[in-house]
């Protein structure tokens, strides 16, 4: 029961992580895919921010009469995450952008399909 | 500023990257940043030396010590790593403006540069680096610019395959993140050498052998290695032509150098092959990627597509020796790193020739090419002996060491089979030296060489693997000192784990 | 309270997100993720994780979303088909979810003081920040100074997105004097939205700057300000049309205010070097080494805010250039 009380926030996280990388390997759509990336990053942060937090702590802003803390690495960790994962989503949006000029679509099927016909063309 | 070589090498493309956007015109991007990939190679080379002469070098960076600042901690094995990428991408930038102005809109020829050195220097930060997060951001900062440099091709499947290369990146820089997590966890440090020391003492959890699963998948998304390595052929097939010879001159050899990283600094050797049964899952894995990638490999009819799915092979060998997990076979994994950069990318530089006089990379394209472009064609067959394993190319040397190694073992099955699978590599290379050679050329097709600036530097790669398949002194000696430096600092480790 | 606070944040997360994976819409999935943005920022205040908190407010709930709202836009709402390999991912996901699970067993218990990542590297940033930096916000200190690097190469990832980006979408970036349709600005012609957001833009303006030269003291940065500053400009975009914001906007000066950013930031660390110091050591700038390091992020927290508005803005001006494309061809 006690481990049930102090992981819990772990494994509900999990649960998040795993959702998010479920929609990226099993949804055909690429925004859709891209929706999913984000939500997979995003829970990942939530895991560190986590293990950051120290019971009874405060914000790691010094300030008088406060003497706990909580952790204020992971905190610097998931701020350069989260710009990281801002910046390959727009990348991968500008991509999608120009896979529908280029495709007509943005399904991973028709993609392929119009790669696979392409090939057969050329053979 | 001796003192600052560490941090030099990676500041000079960092920062000439946006100095390039600013100075704008091709030509003159161009120009700068092979100055910039050169006096990087330059510093790299100053840096090896001074590794062998003085040990490893440690540089804090904004004067904090680790672990609570970053570090750069360079031994011998990232300086011979930093030397192979500075290198290869300094000769495939001296032959890329006649490809680039041809391959690439005008307009966007300046941003092709800027994400070259940006890639370059998410490269050299990641072999750099002695911080476990630092990688994650390097690794981002080369990711995202080798996705820009895949979807500059004129080829529209570029954009397909740079996509699928995003979504398969970030979800092995992820996988990666959640290992660095996990192990700051258990550690409460980043800093490898620092979780070199503390990560003994918790060993045995299933938190510890989850971070190094996750760590060990998520950089083998990016290195391609099968049945991870889908993204890989479809990337380097419609990649704009010196694309493709810098990341497979590159590219997988940083991924390689990650995974000895963490198996064998930060876990220990100890960790990565006693607790978990790294060495035949790499072994089993390495062997199957040397046969199917290469029998895939002689069906191509895209020859860029062939040399691409021969990468996938040849990473295979450089698992199998890192699963053998002794000195040897770590020193011929080292050794195929440095002369696979070279044959790749002989034979990419090549097709870039190829590509540039008359502008199509299938076989019908290349028939009777001997003919046509003697010297391109002779490059390329050197390249591909390399590749087979012929003596007096680079490509011996390695598949000696990794046989050798595997004897030694006893492993004499696997020797064999590492064989065995060279002889595939003679069928898909053999079919097209017989195109090239035997077959007659179409008619009206374009014949002549590529210009100097192309021929030179491609002539310089092909002498490489030749030179340094008869002169093994320099990668054999540095091999050789980085493998057991690495096997015998983890058994030291594992000296002071079981005195507690 | 604090547990039933966890509690009913974490199950929104999850309903947000299964909400997400079902919907067939995609608008209401572009909508549901800004949510899930919105609710991991709440979570990260209830993490005390305020910077980061911030940080995510602007990023997943601000920027990400509008950037796949104008995606939309150009490629078109719904999905078209069910999920593929639906078994197959399912086995995938639940073997890693498990494999993580039981990565979670060994990990000490949330919010014990007394681990691992609480006691070795972070008890400096805690009580030593304060006279080795100066400032009180420790997170600005440990991202600005300790780990100044990683920040530095944070800005490289923002400034290799934009080159990305022009180099996918630079064709249609809006040059001066280019006409605009109609059809786009009819929320000008929204009396109410107009009047409002008129008198917004600036004060969006002032918060950007105090939210760039106050995050020594409390959440904040370059990367929040230089957010908050482009979306005043964005919305002002939106409003009164590129047309409108190209008169005071140049392209070209934004793409070199991107590169300038880096630079700046990198050039610190240089001169820290001409001054016989390592790269980034602030403690050269100055004669007495915490006002060096103040100087020091000052300067670099510059350097990141021009780059993130700059690269914020570039990366709007790309995609709305592509929508009036489009609108144009239609």
């Amino acid at each position: 029961m006690s481990v049930l009380f102090s992981h819990y926030n772990y494994w509900v996280v999990i649960v998040l992580m795993m959702i998010g990388f479920y929609i990226v390997i099993a949804q055909g759509n690429l925004v859709k895919k891209l929706i999913g990336l984000n939500i997979f990053q995003t829970s990942v942060f939530i895991l560190y921010i986590s293990a950051g937090k120290v019971s009874g702590g405060t914000a790691p802003i010094l300030a008088d009469g406060i003497t706990l803390y909580s952790n204020p690495l992971p905190h610097v960790l998931i701020l350069t995450a989260i710009v990281v994962g801002i910046a390959t989503t727009a990348l991968g949006l500008s991509l999608i952008i120009r896979i529908r000029d280029t495709y007509g679509s943005v399904e991973e099927q028709d993609v392929r399909a119009a790669e696979g016909n392409r090939k057969q063309e050329s053979c | 500023m001796l003192s600052h070589l560490p941090i030099l090498q990676v500041i000079l493309p960092l920062l000439g990257a946006p100095a390039c956007l600013i100075l704008w015109r091709p030509r003159i991007a161009w120009a700068f940043s092979f100055f910039i990939s050169a006096l990087a190679f330059i510093i790299s080379g100053l840096l090896l030396k001074q590794v062998w002469q003085g040990g490893e070098i440690v540089y804090a960076l904004g004067g904090w010590e680790a672990p609570w600042g970053i570090e750069y901690r360079i031994d011998l094995l990232n300086a011979f790593l930093l030397l192979i990428v500075s290198g290869l991408s300094t000769v495939v930038l001296a032959g890329a403006r006649q490809s680039v102005a041809r391959e690439i809109p005008a307009e966007k020829q300046t941003l092709f540069y800027v994400a070259w050195l940006l890639c370059l220097a998410g490269q050299l930060g990641i072999l750099a680096t002695g911080d476990a997060f630092n990688v994650f951001v390097f690794l981002e900062i080369s990711s995202l610019s080798t996705y820009t440099l895949i979807s500059l091709s004129r080829q529209r499947e570029a954009l397909w395959a740079a996509f699928q290369y995003l979504i398969v990146g970030t979800i092995g820089a992820t996988f990666v993140l959640i290992g660095i997590g996990l192990m700051y966890m258990m550690t409460g440090t980043l800093n490898m050498a620092d979780l070199a020391q503390r990560l003994p003492e918790v060993a045995d959890t299933r938190t510890v052998f989850a971070a190094y699963a996750f760590i060990i998948v998520g950089v083998c998304l990016k290195l391609a290695l099968f049945p991870l390595h889908a993204w890989l052929p479809n990337a380097y097939t419609f990649a704009p032509s010196v694309v493709t010879a810098f990341l497979a001159a590159t590219a997988t050899k940083v991924a390689v150098y990650l995974l000895i990283r963490f198996s064998f600094t930060v876990f220990g050797k100890d960790f990565s092959t006693f607790d978990v049964p790294l060495h035949s899952i790499f072994i089993g894995l390495g062997l199957i990627a040397v046969f199917s990638a290469s029998t895939v490999a002689i069906m191509q009819r895209n020859i860029k597509r062939a040399i691409a799915y021969s990468s996938v092979a040849q990473i295979g060998y450089m698992i199998i020796g890192l699963g053998l997990g002794s000195v040897l076979g770590l020193q011929a994994t080292l050794l195929h790193l440095f002369n696979h950069a070279l044959m790749k990318g002989a034979l990419f530089m090549a097709m870039v020739a190829m590509m540039l006089r008359i502008g199509g990379i299938t076989v019908d394209d290349i028939a009777g090419l001997g003919k046509r472009m003697p010297v391109t064609a002779l490059a390329f067959v050197t390249g591909g002996l390399s590749l087979i394993g012929v003596p007096l190319t680079v490509g011996f040397v390695s598949k000696w060491y990794l046989v050798s190694a595997a004897f030694s073992q006893g492993m004499w099955l696997v020797a064999l089979l590492v064989v065995l699978g060279s002889l595939l590599a003679v069928m898909y290379i053999w079919r097209l030296v017989e195109i090239m050679y035997f077959r007659e050329s179409p008619e009206q097709a374009p014949r002549g060489e590529a210009p100097l600036t192309v021929l030179l530097p491609l002539l310089l790669l092909v002498l490489g693997n030749i030179y340094f398949g008869i002169d093994t002194r320099l990668p054999v000696s540095v091999t050789e000192a980085a493998a057991s430096s690495l096997l015998v600092e983890a058994y030291q480790g594992v000296q002071v784990g079981g005195a507690k | 309270m604090e547990l039933l606070l966890d509690i009913s944040l974490l199950s929104m997360l999850v309903a947000t997100a299964i909400g997400i994976a079902v919907s067939r819409d995609l608008l209401a999935a572009v909508m549901l993720s800004s949510i899930y943005g919105l609710l991991s920022a709440n979570f990260f205040v209830t993490m005390d994780a305020v910077d980061v908190a911030f940080t995510e407010a602007s990023v997943g709930a601000g920027i990400s979303p509008l950037l796949m709202f104008a995606t939309l836009a150009i490629v078109g709402r719904f999905e078209r088909y069910p999920h593929q390999r639906a078994l197959p991912a399912l086995l995938l996901v639940v073997l890693t979810g498990a494999m993580l699970i039981l990565a979670t067993l060994d990990i000490p218990a949330f919010g014990d003081p007394n681990a691992p990542a609480q006691t070795h590297v972070a008890p400096r940033f805690i009580n030593e920040s304060g006279t080795e930096i100066g400032i009180p916000n420790m997170v600005t200190s440990v991202l600005a100074s300790y780990r100044g690097f990683d920040t530095f190469g944070e800005v490289t990832v923002v400034f290799a997105a934009v080159v990305g980006v022009l180099a996918l979408l630079g064709s249609s970036l809006p040059a001066a004097g280019r006409k605009l349709p109609d059809t786009l600005l009819q929320a000008s012609n929204h009396r109410i939205l107009r009047i409002v957001s008129k008198i917004l833009v600036a004060p969006i303006m002032l918060f950007a700057l105090y939210v760039q030269f106050h995050g020594d003291y409390g959440p904040g940065g370059g990367f929040q300000a230089g957010v908050i500053f482009a979306a005043a400009i964005i919305i002002y975009t939106m409003l009164f049309g590129l047309e409108a914001a190209m008169k005071v906007i140049n392209v070209t000066v934004l793409r070199v205010l991107a590169a300038f950013g880096v630079l700046l930031y990198g050039s610190v660390g240089l001169v820290a070097m001409l001054n016989g110091k390592n790269f980034l050591d602030y403690d050269a700038l100055a004669a007495d080494p915490v006002h060096g390091q103040h100087y020091g992020i000052i300067v670099i927290e510059l350097g990141v805010g021009i780059t993130v508005a700059a690269v914020m803005m570039l990366i709007y001006f790309a995609f709305a250039g592509r929508l009036i494309d489009r609108s144009h061809k239609s």
